[in-house]
């Protein structure tokens, strides 16, 4: 009875994903022998955090500005990054079109597909210190620098979802001598519009988290900015923890609004 | 009837573009953006960059210090990546509704992710300057807390919406609840999980860079200090080795979806 059993045959899949767990567990063991601590207390920085925190949060206070001034800064930062939303989706809706591959020339598809990746590859906060150089520190390289990750970020969603589109449905408007502009808005456009909506709206949130951080390390303005200069400049713990507290109610308001908007858009469908 | 339908949408659709309007011209006021010096500066910048932003001789004697910091910038993504989705696996599968143990536990998983997935990662790591300095473990753990929030929220999306049948039928057979989660939801859930860690680590890299900039740890920090210094061609050096080591992790994971999905 102690004949062996069977070895299970051979799963691609099930070898890959336990190599890729292998390799994490084997990359982040690596990462905490190389990693350069520079004598760091670990017990007392941990300490310290929690003093931070304590203060923070429980004693929070706005010093260097009035409550209404902190409200104000996050609608610049809700301005930010609702035009950097609304320029990114209207440009990259007609690229996506182009990008679509049931919708465009291959080569054209590819060209766009490349461009896009690599602009998706760089940070963004790198694209806006590079327009920094030319537009100058503040809203001007914020909007175009974040706009540019933007358009590369939804041009993939959206492309993804027009190439769900059943092929059928392409072919049949073609077939009855449809246009490209009218197979566009009456077939693909329409049956991929909650797509649409769900995805940009969660760029809008990425996109507000991103300019806080960008009003913080690329002086865009904004809450993040206040932010930056409470930490950086005044030292002043109280007034970190009120402005995180400003910003996490704003977060959480958006994102029962992108909840309420997808189960909407899901009771409508 | 039909073509009150048409004008309703017509009326509906020009309805939402003026609101749409409306909201970016407010947007405009409040942020003073130059709309006319926006359109400009596009060209500009390409046409600076073209001129002054690629790597030169010189800074190619830099690339063994970029190399070190993007590999030490590599390795804090992924090891705060996967030490995340281990907590995180842990609190989704406490605070879910199809496994969750029920009543203030599930409530308080959820809002312990919702917290610090609000709380954005330029926030942590200046928050944890204060206690930890410029160190590598400022970015670590700043990359850990926001990773923690977003894959909470991931994880349990993903287990809320496996399908319940292996479950009910490991119930039926009498296992008790730690070997329903080790037989049945893990395992049908790991190659949607994978895929959330992979998608994780990419962000984590862009998002180090930041970090970077805002502690002055790791591969931003390089980048700021040639920016800073005007070193243009050093710091293109910078943003080319980021876009490579970011293509080469998307590539492989990639991969990986496509192997395991």
């Amino acid at each position: 009875m102690d004949a062996k059993l069977p070895a299970k045959p051979f799963n691609k899949s099930a070898f890959v994903i336990r190599m890729t767990l292998l390799s994490l567990a084997a990359l982040t063991l690596v990462g905490f022998l190389t990693f350069d601590y520079k004598d760091l207390d670990l017990g007392e920085a941990v300490k310290k955090t929690g003093d931070t925190l304590g203060t923070m949060f429980l004693e929070p206070h706005a010093k260097h500005f009035t409550v209404g001034e902190a409200f104000q800064q996050v609608i610049i930062t809700i301005g930010l990054a609702f035009l950097t939303t609304l320029f990114g989706a209207v440009i990259a809706l007609f690229l996506a079109l182009l990008t679509a591959r049931n919708l465009s020339h291959p080569v054209v598809s590819l060209v766009i597909k490349g461009v896009v990746a690599f602009i998706r590859a760089v940070p963004t906060v790198l694209w806006v210190l590079i327009f920094a150089v030319a537009a100058g520190l503040g809203s001007v390289a914020a909007v175009i620098g974040m706009t540019f990750h933007s358009i590369s970020y939804l041009v993939k969603a959206y492309s993804e979802s027009f190439e769900e589109l059943d092929d059928g449905v392409i072919e049949a408007l073609r077939a009855s001598g449809a246009g490209w502009w009218q197979i566009v808005f009456q077939a693909v456009l329409p049956s991929s519009v909650s797509y649409i909506i769900s995805w940009t709206f969660v760029r809008f949130e990425i996109n507000f988290a991103v300019a806080i951080a960008m009003g913080a390390a690329a002086g865009a303005g904004g809450i993040g900015y206040d932010m930056f200069m409470a930490s950086n400049y005044y030292y002043d713990l109280r007034e970190i923890g009120f402005i995180t507290y400003v910003i996490l109610g704003f977060a959480i308001l958006l994102e029962l609004l992108a909840r309420g908007i997808k189960n909407k858009l899901r009771t409508n469908h | 009837m039909r073509g009150d339908f048409i004008v309703r949408k017509r009326v509906n659709s020009l309805l939402f573009c003026t609101l749409l309007l409306v909201a970016m011209l407010l947007a405009i006021v409040v942020t003073e953006y130059d709309a006319v010096k926006g359109f400009t500066s596009v060209p500009k910048a390409a046409e600076w960059a073209a001129s002054n932003f690629y790597p030169d001789e010189k800074s190619m004697k830099k690339l063994p210090e970029i190399f070190d910091k993007l590999t030490e910038t590599l390795l804090v993504s992924i090891a705060a990546t996967s030490l995340a989705a281990v907590a995180a696996l842990v609190f989704a599968i406490l605070g879910s509704r199809t496994t969750g143990i029920g009543g203030p536990f599930s409530v308080a998983s959820r809002w312990t992710a919702t917290v610090f997935r609000n709380i954005d990662v330029a926030a942590w790591s200046m928050i944890l300057l204060f206690s930890f300095g410029q160190n590598v473990l400022t970015g670590y753990l700043a990359l850990f807390f926001g990773s923690f929030g977003f894959l909470t929220r991931a994880f349990t999306e993903t287990i809320d919406e496996m399908s319940m049948g292996s479950v009910e039928a490991l119930r039926a057979a009498g296992a008790g609840y730690v070997s329903v989660v080790i037989h049945s939801v893990i395992p049908s859930c790991l190659p949607q999980l994978l895929s959330w860690i992979l998608f994780t680590i990419e962000t984590n890299i862009r998002q180090a860079t930041l970090i970077g900039i805002l502690t002055g740890t790791g591969i931003g920090f390089l980048f700021n200090l040639y920016y800073k210094s005007l070193n243009y061609a050093s710091a293109s050096l910078v943003v080319l080795a980021i876009v490579i080591a970011i293509m080469i992790i998307e590539s492989v994971s990639n991969y990986v979806r496509r192997v395991i999905m």
